[in-house]
This record gives C-alpha cells, sequence and structure tokens, in this order.
C-alpha cells in the first residue's frame, strides 16, 4: 500500500543527473545538483543544476523590481512601520491611477507607482514565458508549457492592460494586494450586473472546475495502479494489459468509456488553457461590449424569473433625484 | 485509529483550524426564493439581549387641558398641546439626554436653560435642543416611510448620553508623502466596512449631500455615456458594508443577489432603507450641519462638539441601530410622547392629516400617505404568501394608478 501514501515512498539515489548537453550558445548549468531528503517526499529529491541564462536573469530582475516597488509603496502606506506592515499586509495595496487620469501618466503617487509596477511585472511574466519556450526548444521538448503558460498571461493582460486601454482608463485594472484584488473582483462584478451570468465567466468556471475533476481522476488512477508501474506513463501508451489498462478498465466499467494514457493529458492541458483563455474572453467583453450581465440573460432567456416582491423603485415613485 | 489515519485526518482538520469558521449554533431563516442566498444566518452565540428604554417619566393620560403656549407664551415649538404632556416631554428628554453624572449646573432643566431665564437660548444646548425636536418631529413625519408609526425619540440615539455613542465627522485626505503612495481611504482593516479593503469614507460620501449610490446601468450594451468605475462601485459597496454592519444582517436582507441593482425582486425591506438613507442626508444636511456655528468646539463635559475639519457630529445607519435591524427592538417611545411625531399640535393635525392607512400586509406595510403619495414600508412580518404578495402588488398598482 504504500504507493498509495500521500507521500512519495521512494527516492533514488546516485551522482546527480545533469542533464542533457545544452545547444551551442547556451550559459552553463549552475552547480552540479544535490539530494534532499525532505524535498523527496514531496518532489523529485534531486535539486539542481540549475539553468538561470539571460531570459531567467532578467525576468528575476524586473520581477524585484516590480516586487520593491509594491511592497515599499504598501510599506510607506503603513508610515514605514515594520509592526504595522506586517499586521495591515493583506489589507495593503497599490492601487492604479484615479479615473480622471484616463490613460495619460500619472504622478508616482497617484498611480504612477502602479504603471511602472505593471510595466515590469508584465516584462517578468513576458521573459520568464520566453524562458519558458527557450528551455523547452534546448531540451528537444514541445512547447506545450509555454503556450499553456501564454493562456495565463492573456488572462492577465486583459485584467490589467488591454481591458484598460479599451475602456480608456488605466483606473479599470486591478490593483495590487491581497484583499484589495479580491474586493475589486466582487465590485467588478456588482458594477456590471453579476457576472454569474458572463456566458464566458460560465465557461472559465466549468473548465477550472473540470480541470480540478479531471486531476484528481487522473492522480487517483494512475496513484491506485502505481503497483503495477502506472508511474512509467509512457510505456502504458502503448504497452496493453498493464498499470493503465487496469484503470482503463476501472472508467470503463464504472462509465462507460474512458482516456487512454496520452489523451488524458490531452484533456487536462485544454481544460487549463481553456479555463484563462475563456475567462479572458468574458473578462474583455465586460464594459466594452455588455455593460450589464444580468440585463444580457434576460434578453438571452437564461435568467432565472423570480417572483416580484412588490417592492418598487422609489425613485419611479417620487421622481426625486438621485 | 491508527498513527497514519492521524496524519490525514490532521490535514482534513487543518482548514477548520485556520479559516474563520464559527463553531457557535446558527439559526437560518429563509428570506424569498430559492437559488439566490436569500436567508438570513444568525449566530445565536451573538445575539444581543435588546435593553428596553427607560420607561416614560410620567405616563401621559390625556392630551386635554390648558395649553403649554398659553403658560410659556414663548415658546416657539410644543405651544399648541397641553402643559402637562409638554412638561413630560421635557423630563424625559432630559432622561434620555442629560448624563445622570452631569455637575449641577449642568444636570436636569440646567442642560439647557438658564434657571433664572427659562426662555433664554444663552445655552448652545437650548438652541441645538430646538433644532433636534423639529428635527425629530421631520423624521416622525416625513419619514414614516422609514421609521414607521414605531418612530424615534431623542433616546434612540442619545441613549442617555449628551453626544450619542456612533457618531462621524468629516476627515482630511491623508497628504500624500513625496512619491509614496498613500491609501486613497481604504485598503486598511476598517471595522466600519467589516474589515473589507473596501473604501471607509462611506460617511462623508454618502450620508451627506446627494451623490448617487446606483452603479448599474440599465442597459445591456454600453452607449458611450461617461465612465462608471469600478472604484464608484467600491464605494457603494463600503457604504453597504456600513449598512449591513449596522443592522447586524446580511446583503440579502435587503437584495437578491441574482441583481443587487434591480428593484423588483429586492425585499422590500430595501425601500425602508432607501428612505433610511434620505432620512439621515436630511438629519445632517438640513439639521446637524446648519449647527456649525451654534456648537462650541468643545462642550460643557469637556468633549469635542466639532470635528477636526471644524463640522458637528453626525449620524449613520449605526446611530440609531446599532446592531439590530430595528433600533431598541422596534420598541415605540411615542405612546406617552405623541407630540414627537407630529408637526404642529394634537387639534391642527387632526384636521389637516390624517394617520397613514394600511392596505395590505406583507410583512411589509404599504401605504398612502397624505404627502408621499405612496409608501412602502417594512416590517419583520410573517413569511411572504403567494397570496399576500399578490395583495400587496394590487395595492401598489392601485394606489400608483390614482396617483
Amino acid at each position: 500500500m504504500g504507493y498509495q501514501n500521500i507521500f512519495t515512498q521512494t527516492q533514488l539515489r546516485g551522482a546527480p543527473e545533469p542533464g542533457v548537453p545544452l545547444p551551442a550558445g547556451s550559459d552553463a548549468r549552475l552547480g552540479t545538483g544535490s539530494y534532499n531528503y525532505w524535498l523527496g517526499k514531496f518532489t523529485h529529491a534531486q535539486l539542481g543544476p540549475f539553468y538561470l541564462g539571460n531570459l531567467g536573469l532578467a525576468s528575476l530582475v524586473c520581477g524585484f523590481i516590480a516586487f520593491e516597488i509594491i511592497g515599499l509603496n504598501m510599506f510607506a502606506s503603513v508610515g514605514w512601520d515594520p509592526v504595522q506592515f506586517v499586521r495591515q499586509l493583506f489589507w495593503l495595496a497599490l492601487e492604479p491611477p484615479a479615473p480622471r487620469y484616463g490613460l495619460s501618466i500619472p504622478p508616482l503617487a497617484e498611480g504612477g507607482w502602479w504603471l511602472l509596477a505593471g510595466f515590469f511585472l508584465t516584462l517578468s511574466v513576458l521573459l520568464w514565458w520566453a524562458r519558458t519556450y527557450v528551455r523547452a526548444r534546448a531540451l528537444g521538448m514541445g512547447t506545450h508549457v509555454a503556450w499553456a503558460f501564454a493562456s495565463a498571461i492573456f488572462l492577465f493582460l486583459v485584467l490589467g492592460f488591454i481591458r484598460p486601454l479599451l475602456m480608456g482608463s488605466w483606473s479599470e485594472a486591478v490593483p495590487f494586494g491581497i484583499f484589495p484584488h479580491l474586493d475589486w473582483t466582487a465590485a467588478f462584478s456588482i458594477r456590471y450586473g453579476n457576472l454569474f451570468y458572463n456566458p464566458f465567466h460560465c465557461l472559465s468556471i466549468a473548465f477550472l472546475y473540470g480541470s480540478t475533476l479531471l486531476f484528481a481522476m487522473h492522480g487517483a488512477t494512475v496513484l491506485a495502479t502505481t503497483r503495477y508501474g502506472a508511474e512509467r506513463e509512457l510505456e502504458q501508451i502503448i504497452d496493453r494489459g498493464t498499470a493503465f489498462e487496469r484503470g482503463a478498465l476501472f472508467w470503463r466499467w464504472t462509465m462507460g468509456f474512458n482516456a487512454s494514457a496520452e489523451s488524458i493529458h490531452r484533456w487536462a492541458w485544454w481544460f487549463a488553457v481553456l479555463t484563462t483563455l475563456t475567462g479572458g474572453i468574458g473578462i474583455l467583453l465586460t464594459g466594452t461590449v455588455v455593460d450589464n450581465w444580468y440585463l444580457f440573460a434576460v434578453e438571452h432567456g437564461y435568467a432565472t424569473q423570480y417572483p416580484a416582491t412588490g417592492a418598487v423603485d422609489p425613485l419611479t415613485i417620487q421622481g426625486s433625484a438621485q | 485509529m491508527t498513527k497514519r489515519a492521524l496524519i490525514p485526518a490532521g490535514v482534513l482538520a487543518l482548514p477548520v483550524l485556520i479559516a474563520a469558521c464559527e463553531l457557535a449554533p446558527k439559526e437560518g431563516q429563509q428570506l424569498g426564493p430559492r437559488g439566490a442566498g436569500m436567508e438570513q444566518i444568525t449566530n445565536l452565540s451573538r445575539v444581543k439581549a435588546v435593553v428596553p428604554p427607560p420607561d416614560s417619566v410620567l405616563p401621559l393620560t390625556t392630551r386635554e387641558g390648558q395649553r403649554a403656549g398659553d403658560v410659556y407664551p414663548e415658546l416657539k415649538v410644543l405651544g399648541d398641546i397641553s402643559i402637562e404632556e409638554f412638561n413630560i416631554l421635557m423630563a424625559n428628554m432630559t432622561a434620555w439626554v442629560v448624563p445622570a453624572d452631569a455637575a449641577p449646573e449642568n444636570s436636569g432643566c440646567n442642560y439647557c436653560h438658564n434657571p433664572e431665564n427659562m426662555a433664554s437660548y444663552e445655552k448652545y444646548t437650548k438652541a441645538v435642543s430646538l433644532r433636534m425636536l423639529q428635527m425629530t418631529r421631520t423624521i416622525n413625519t416625513a419619514y414614516r416611510t422609514h421609521v414607521q408609526a414605531t418612530g424615534v425619540t431623542c433616546y434612540t440615539c442619545h441613549r442617555g448620553q449628551a453626544v450619542p455613542a456612533h457618531i462621524w465627522y468629516g476627515e482630511a485626505d491623508e497628504a500624500p508623502r513625496g512619491v509614496t503612495n498613500v491609501r486613497a481611504g481604504q485598503n486598511a482593516p476598517n471595522p466600519a466596512a467589516a474589515y473589507a479593503s473596501l473604501p471607509g469614507g462611506f460617511n462623508a460620501t454618502f450620508f451627506a449631500g446627494d451623490r448617487n449610490i446606483r452603479v448599474n446601468t440599465n442597459q445591456i450594451h454600453p452607449t458611450g455615456g461617461p465612465l462608471v468605475p469600478i472604484q464608484d462601485a467600491e464605494h457603494t459597496y463600503g457604504l453597504m458594508m456600513h449598512m449591513s454592519q449596522s443592522l447586524g444582517v446580511n446583503c440579502t436582507f435587503c437584495h437578491n443577489s441574482q441583481n443587487f441593482g434591480k428593484w423588483t425582486t429586492s425585499r422590500l425591506q430595501r425601500v425602508g432603507a432607501w428612505h433610511g438613507i434620505r432620512m439621515v442626508r436630511t438629519v445632517n444636511d438640513q439639521y446637524i450641519s446648519p449647527l456649525q456655528t451654534t456648537f462650541p468646539a468643545v462642550g460643557w463635559d469637556g468633549r469635542a462638539r466639532l470635528g477636526p475639519l471644524g463640522d458637528p457630529l453626525k449620524v449613520n445607519c449605526t446611530t440609531c441601530h446599532q446592531g439590530l435591524n430595528k433600533p431598541l427592538g422596534g420598541y415605540s417611545m411615542l405612546k406617552d410622547n405623541p407630540s414627537l411625531a407630529e408637526t404642529s399640535g394634537p387639534l391642527a393635525r387632526a384636521a389637516a392629516a390624517p394617520e397613514p392607512v394600511p392596505v395590505a400586509t406583507v410583512g411589509a406595510v404599504v401605504a398612502r400617505l397624505p404627502d408621499d403619495k405612496v409608501a412602502v414600508a417594512v416590517m419583520g412580518g410573517p413569511p411572504v404568501t403567494p397570496a399576500a404578495l399578490q395583495r400587496a402588488r394590487d395595492a401598489v398598482a392601485a394606489a400608483k394608478g390614482e396617483m
């Protein structure tokens, strides 16, 4: 039953695997690699060697600049009091410029820092994307990881850059901060008549929840059949009668059909990619094409009609202001 | 249980330990149709006992007798009620507002009056009291849509204190510190905004003036009007957190979560709340703020009567409600103080302005008022039945048709 424990039970030891030879023009990998027992409980026990490279270095520098701008602005907002900085950290934020600035460049204290932080964070993320692409090519891999990451970056850019551009105001972007970005999300939904009725939001949620379901099904199936060698997934794609065949049998018995050892990974990849892709489309349409998703749902016949309560808008009765 | 089972059990229990779970017994009440979270959940361990207000100093047995104005010709208000009723009200006002431990020169009648010359306005407290009496009468007559027949007295806010416990005043915007970011009135654990990072400046934003609260548009597609920024929704959200906190209720006490802006599926409580916001604005803008030059910066008790910007201490929902959706648990103190719910004396009022007549009761009162035409206001009544709903709708339709 060892394989079915939540912790990895086996750890390989030997000379650390240094990786395949790098193509010409690559930097050398850093370090020679080592082993860590506790790391091996959760992941692979080998740590390193690392590949940093120019893209990785530039990405980390840009990310650090963004992190510092955000953190120091938060620190300043509590008057440089370290105790309050820790105590209020979840509430603190670096806010985008006020609506009156539109797409102009505001003073640093009134959103300028936000623009700078956003610029460097975006640069950092894009450089990291390029790194995942280049590293995959250097290893002779496909670029599936990079394109999945690109889908997440699309949502990130829609929220912080593309939609604000289309709306004509940086103020439409998300603040940097733990609770502030959550409050922004709730306010965004309320402002646009309930994001629940945004069909792309629905799709995104379906793919998100679908991703967790697929992840659970696949992870559980592989763990349950590792005693037959299911962790050697590539062999399972072509060898019948082995571990994955048992898993396939299990799903055919329980739900009538099953994914293959290969196609389950396609399912997982597409569900994950479509989560952020459809989510980004939904955000992109909000405020630019649709101003009230509830009324949109009423028009297209998919909003529940609740009975009227007898409440009447006081404005329509009194005809007064507000 | 084996040692192995303890680990996953611990992992499963962890979220319960670190999350803000309230393990106390709760009571749930369905407030509307299924599927939209229309429910009120009460944590029974947090239910506060309602402290009943003090009894009237003397019960009011009759409104007949000599008029107060005949005894005190200088009276600016209340001259047309009986002297007995007038004296009871004065004694009650003292009990409601004047602290029991005030020094002799500021206790009892002396709190407002110069005992040598009761008609004198030399004490600021008397000038303020006059305005507050007029305000209370306005609340109880013009805002029955909010206070209904229960009404308010000085005690509803003051609770035996010279300054009500829950007040607000203008605060200066945070000055920018060089090139570093400031909080723009939000992003702090603000109890008034339910510890959200939402803007906490709802008092000055919404409880004075007439700034728009609504953020939904009534169109499916944008029509190119001015941007209604998400920040506006955050400000409104902050206000709603304040109302929720003040009344000890959640969003669906008033709103149907399907669409917060839609009125016809909102609970009737929302109509009452709408009038309440207007009532607070009237109180602040027409009664309290104009007293800026009447109030001293520091009162007789050494406590501030003006905020740091020089504005008087103003009211919001918490001033009266104090955690209850009905202040004082819905107890009405007007029985012994009926003149507080009249714009003039009982005789003139009987001829000019009849009481609002309830025409339907559905957990709400749909009433026709002499001046307001139609009022749909709230009472925490029995669950709404379809038949009762229909009666309410018919009543509203009929009343609107007669306008």
